[in-house]
């Protein structure tokens, strides 16, 4: 009698799993084919494009796109400190003070995401440009990459810290201050390391975000060539001048690097998440 | 206390050096010639048409993103083939593509030289420097938001009520319509309103792909560009505040939102 109550429960099991194998093969379908025609293929023919021809590696040391992936990357790493640094600031600030407007604010730090890149950029102009109210004037150098970098790279250090920071247990610190704990000294032992998987998540999809960054750096840094030419500027430079194979070949370093990083940190969230941490 | 305000004050002078007052100056530009000033430079026929343009170009990409964001988001949940892990870093792929490689790899499939070139040019299909390539590169770059957004809310909201709809008799289109779709709604709305805000506002890719032809395939953001290129600098902040107020209403729905959710 047990054996076939369970025999019956067995099978049930096996119908309501090949039903729902069924239900799921058209979206499936649909869900792989549009993936595959809108992202898939023509990254693929990105890829083609760079090793047809064999000049792959010649293409990445012209002296030009060199230059142009060496700023994107040194740029890029740099607003990724500053990030750090800045977004845990602003992320307690937001957590643990308490102020008028604090809403206000809040919501203010998502602006980025929100506006175009261009927009961006074209502010930056206005406030730190030729025209520059505050004189101010950082037009067509280095400093202006950086700063669009910076721009458009805030909520993310913010965004991914700041949920951890409410979460945080105050009775830890509350008891490392009691045990005679600094301010420093309780922020390194007890809350650095409780937010850091949230503060790498964050500088890390920050730095891919700025690795291929375009918009907001067109208008303010000139474009000039070895000075402030960053990749993603280079990449349409050398479209605009048809040279596709260049551009295809820049453009899959920077695929490369930005898929890296995301992908290191798929790795290093699913460990976190199997060790419970 | 002393450190408290220091942090405070920090905070409050990074942000309004690298986000407020470049945001402020904006539309002090904009406004500083008058109202009315700004009224005609937003009113020229080239702006209202890239205006139009955007809002169509979006009106087509963002539908189609909702319906495979919620389609996809399905079967990264639901399923348990193993191809729904691939699909999970896949989906991805878009935040990490630099918006001028997406431009690129639509000229490489679809432009006169591309894989699909020749038969597009023997049949008389224009892809690149047309609308179909411009919400091509609007659909790449939008294409995460919906997935994101809804993923978490199905995870939580679990299988049982559909289940339980089903048992009862109900076919897995009404278990969709009548049980699914009502427990994510906010989930879906917030990502809509993240491809809205992302599509009217996408400038490489499409910039890459558009041929900047005034009053035909200009978009709000190139016409911004296109007029600061030509010194116009009224009518590029104008159109700025155009798609900054258009930022603007994003993040109000997307607060709005948040406190439905929770």
């Amino acid at each position: 009698m047990a054996t076939s109550a369970a025999a019956i429960q067995v099978e049930r099991v096996a119908v309501r799993n090949k039903a729902a194998r069924s239900d799921s093969l058209l979206p499936a379908g649909i869900v792989t084919t549009f993936l595959s025609v809108i992202v898939l293929l023509p990254l693929a023919a990105v890829a083609a494009r760079a090793f047809t021809g064999g000049s792959f590696w010649s293409e990445v040391f012209a002296a030009d796109a060199l230059a142009s992936l060496r700023l994107s990357l040194i740029a890029s790493l740099g607003v990724a400190v500053v990030n750090a640094v800045a977004g845990t600031l602003i992320a307690w600030v937001l957590v643990r003070d308490d102020f008028w407007g604090k809403p206000f604010l809040n919501a203010l730090i998502d602006l980025p995401f929100a506006l175009p890149t261009i927009v961006a950029g074209l502010t930056l102009v206005a406030l730190y440009g030729p025209h520059s109210p505050v004189h101010i004037n950082v037009a067509y150098t280095q400093a202006a990459v950086f700063l669009a970098l910076l721009f458009v790279t805030l909520p993310f250090v913010v965004r991914s810290v700041q949920p951890v920071l409410m979460e945080l247990d105050r009775e830890m610190e509350e008891a490392a201050a009691s045990l005679g704990a600094g301010i420093l000294q309780t922020y390194a032992r007890i809350i650095f390391p409780t937010i850091l998987p949230a503060l790498i998540s964050g500088v890390a999809l920050g730095f891919a975000r700025s690795i291929g960054e375009f918009g907001s750096v067109v208008l303010i840094s000139g474009n000039i060539p070895f000075k402030t030419e960053v990749a993603a500027v280079h990449v349409f430079g050398q479209i605009e001048s048809g040279d596709i194979a260049g551009a295809a070949t820049v453009s899959v370093v920077l695929l490369a690097l930005s898929c890296a990083v995301l992908l290191a940190l798929n790795a290093l969230q699913r460990r976190g998440l199997r060790h419970g941490g | 206390m002393v450190a408290k305000l220091a942090l405070r004050y920090t905070a409050f002078a990074y942000l309004a050096a690298i986000l407020a007052l470049p945001v402020g100056m904006i539309f002090y530009r904009s406004f500083e010639h008058g109202v009315f000033a700004a009224w005609q430079a937003v009113t020229q026929p080239d702006a209202l048409h890239a205006l139009w343009l955007t809002l169509l170009i979006a009106g087509i990409a963002v539908p189609m993103n909702t319906v495979f964001g919620v389609l996809c988001a399905l079967l990264l949940v639901r399923s348990k083939m193993r191809f729904a892990r691939i699909l999970d870093v896949l989906v991805d792929l878009p935040f990490a593509v630099s918006p001028v490689v997406v431009g690129l790899a639509l000229v490489l499939v679809y432009g006169r030289q591309g894989w699909f070139g020749p038969w597009l040019l023997a049949h008389d299909i224009r892809v690149i420097f047309a609308l179909p390539g411009m919400v091509l590169a609007t659909v790449f770059v939008s294409l995460p938001f919906v997935v994101r957004e809804v993923v978490p809310v199905l995870r939580e909201t679990g299988e049982d009520q559909e289940q339980a709809a089903r048992t009862l008799g109900a076919s897995p289109w009404q278990a969709f319509w009548r049980v699914t779709l009502p427990s994510i709604r906010w989930g879906v709305t917030y990502g809509v309103v993240l491809t809205t805000a992302r599509a009217l506002g996408e400038f490489g890719a499409v910039s890459v792909v558009a041929g900047h032809l005034a009053g035909v395939t200009q978009t709000l953001t190139l016409y911004v560009d296109d007029r600061f290129e030509a010194f116009d600098l009224t009518g590029a902040y104008v159109a700025s505040v155009v798609l900054a107020l258009l930022a603007f209403a994003t993040l109000f729905s997307m607060n709005a939102l948040a406190r439905k959710e929770a």
